[in-house]
């Protein structure tokens, strides 16, 4: 199986934000949520970079370590998803994060945010595969089409990359080693404990 | 010819900016936006594990412009070892304590045996402000305990769908609760503060520890003995403690940037635990672990031998006020 990861190739990314309207429109994710953002860094400095950002699927996510119901599981092709119908809303997940991948639809005060959205890498969630039930709260689920997450798949500059972690990896070593520079695998450390190498 | 005349005047425009562009210092060229890029590594090594990488985003949700904080799997790690870890030492341990304690030393019994006279302890709103806060504390703790534990303990028994309804009405119960709970200690520590300041009179309980190990010794104590004092403050403190981080917990948007929130999340879930330690204790020596002691609390009168025994200070007190004469109100009017 494979062990899919996104990662963000900063030098080729040129802030246009399409993956972050693709996601929100594939998914029909409500207002306020953002399951992906586009971050940039040094924002109008020489060699200022934009991140496309959203959940890692991170190697032992502590999401899923923190979370007092036990909401997360991890798929066989390595993407951390949860149950809506157990999530008690706790936040907790949001404090573990270091990407501040979960979303809440409402604010949180009073331990009212409501179930927690987040990337699901286009795969649904428990539910059947490509049901209503799954699409209504997760989206759709387009790894079970044998699709790509749709962010990555149209982006312009293909900066966004996603699949297979080695796979992925090596595309961006041999763009890093043929242009002569990269600004680094973002979140790569953070989320699975070592970056790409070059 | 009005026309003809704006191309031109845009035609001389346009060479005017060129020629400016042009003749720019060849320093402004010099800088290769590659070289310097922004490189995530740096930024991590600067951050040491703390803090946050963070810039500029074009939605509105000015908190998702922080792009990676290092440090955040931290305080789900302190949460899920230290933080857990110490919840089940401090109840295991407690009542493996006491569980040892009632085998070497039993019930501890009225030695003199109960007199039937009973003198009056604590009054109904004492014991309604008492019982508020017992209550509303044993649910707080319970539903407090299932968030770090009961996903090992009672989801595997009763299911992942039982388990998110009940935990969703803990956090309910959890938050709502509360209040009852900051109202009831605001009450007991106005009741019971004046009785719980430390004197010299419990420099005797201390040496005799209490009385607690050996039958026959009785300190000394007044309305509440040291080791109940200890109790008032731990229950005040901690209780203290545990609303204002309970507040700050409630409320993220308003009281907390993360980090706080981390923080107070890790000093609630200590300070629970500590003061869960006490209660349970409390709860012992208010019930199995001592004859007669419940009355207080349950009717809110205690049999004279029981108050001679462990609060005589007390007892003189209220005898040498009963046996007064009662005031203005009994001397005649002239």
């Amino acid at each position: 199986m494979a062990r899919m990861k996104f990662l963000c190739d900063a030098d080729r990314c040129i802030e246009c934000n399409a993956c972050v309207t693709a996601c929100k429109n594939e998914h029909e994710v409500p207002w306020g949520i953002n399951r992906r953002r586009v971050v940039t860094i040094n924002d109008g400095l020489p060699g200022e970079r934009s991140v496309s950002m959203a959940c890692m699927h991170c190697t032992d996510a502590p999401c899923a370590s923190v979370c007092p119901v036990s909401c997360f599981y991890t798929t066989d092709d390595g993407v951390v998803l949860h149950s809506k119908d157990t999530c008690i809303g706790c936040g907790y997940c949001f404090y573990a994060c270091p990407f501040g991948a979960p979303q809440y639809p409402r604010v949180g005060n009073f331990g009212t945010r409501g179930k927690m959205d987040k990337c699901t890498y286009c795969s649904g969630g428990p539910e059947a595969d490509r049901s209503e039930a799954e699409y209504v709260k997760y989206g759709t689920n387009r790894l079970a089409e044998g699709k790509l997450p749709l962010c990555a798949e149209m982006c312009s500059t293909k900066a966004l990359l996603a699949g297979d972690g080695d796979i992925i990896a090596d595309i961006y070593r041999e763009r890093v080693v043929t242009r002569g520079y990269g600004s680094g695998a973002w979140g790569w450390r953070t989320a699975y404990g070592d970056s790409v190498s070059v | 010819m009005q026309l003809k005349t704006f191309v031109s005047q845009l035609l001389a425009a346009f060479a005017l900016v060129t020629v400016v562009a042009l003749g720019a210092p060849a320093s402004a060229q010099q800088i290769n936006p590659t070289a310097n890029s922004v490189q995530e590594q740096q930024l991590l090594d600067a951050l040491q594990g703390q803090g946050t990488v963070s810039g500029r985003v074009s939605i509105p949700d000015q908190r998702s412009a922080d792009l990676i904080k290092p440090g955040n799997p931290g305080w789900a790690n302190l949460h899920n070892g230290t933080v857990s870890t110490l919840s089940i030492v401090a109840i295991l341990g407690t009542l493996g304590l006491l569980t040892l304690f009632f085998l070497i030393r039993g019930r501890i019994r009225v030695e003199s045996g109960m007199s039937g006279r009973m003198i009056p302890r604590f009054n109904a709103i004492e014991r309604f402000a008492h019982w508020m806060l017992a209550a509303s504390f044993i649910v707080l703790a319970i539903s407090g305990l299932n968030l770090v534990i009961g996903r090992a303990v009672i989801r595997p028994i009763i299911g992942e769908g039982a388990f998110g309804t009940l935990t969703a009405w803990g956090k309910l119960a959890h938050n709502y609760l509360a209040w009852p709970f900051m109202v009831a200690l605001a009450l007991v520590f106005l009741f019971w503060v004046v009785h719980n300041i430390p004197n010299r009179i419990d420099l005797q309980w201390i040496k005799q520890g209490g009385g607690i190990l050996k039958k026959g010794a009785h300190p000394p104590a007044g309305k509440f003995n040291f080791g109940q004092k200890l109790i008032f403050w731990a229950v005040v403190l901690g209780g203290a403690a545990l609303s204002f981080t309970g507040i700050m917990l409630l409320f993220p948007a308003e009281t907390a940037t993360p980090a706080d929130w981390q923080l107070f999340q890790i000093i609630h879930g200590v300070v629970a635990a500590l003061l869960s330690a006490v209660i349970i204790a409390h709860i012992y020596i208010g019930t199995v672990g001592m004859e007669g002691a419940f009355d207080a609390m349950g009717k809110g009168e205690v049999d004279i031998n029981w108050a001679k025994e462990h609060h005589a200070l007390w007892v003189e007190e209220v005898e040498a006020r009963e046996s007064r004469p009662r005031g203005r109100a009994a001397t005649p009017a002239e």
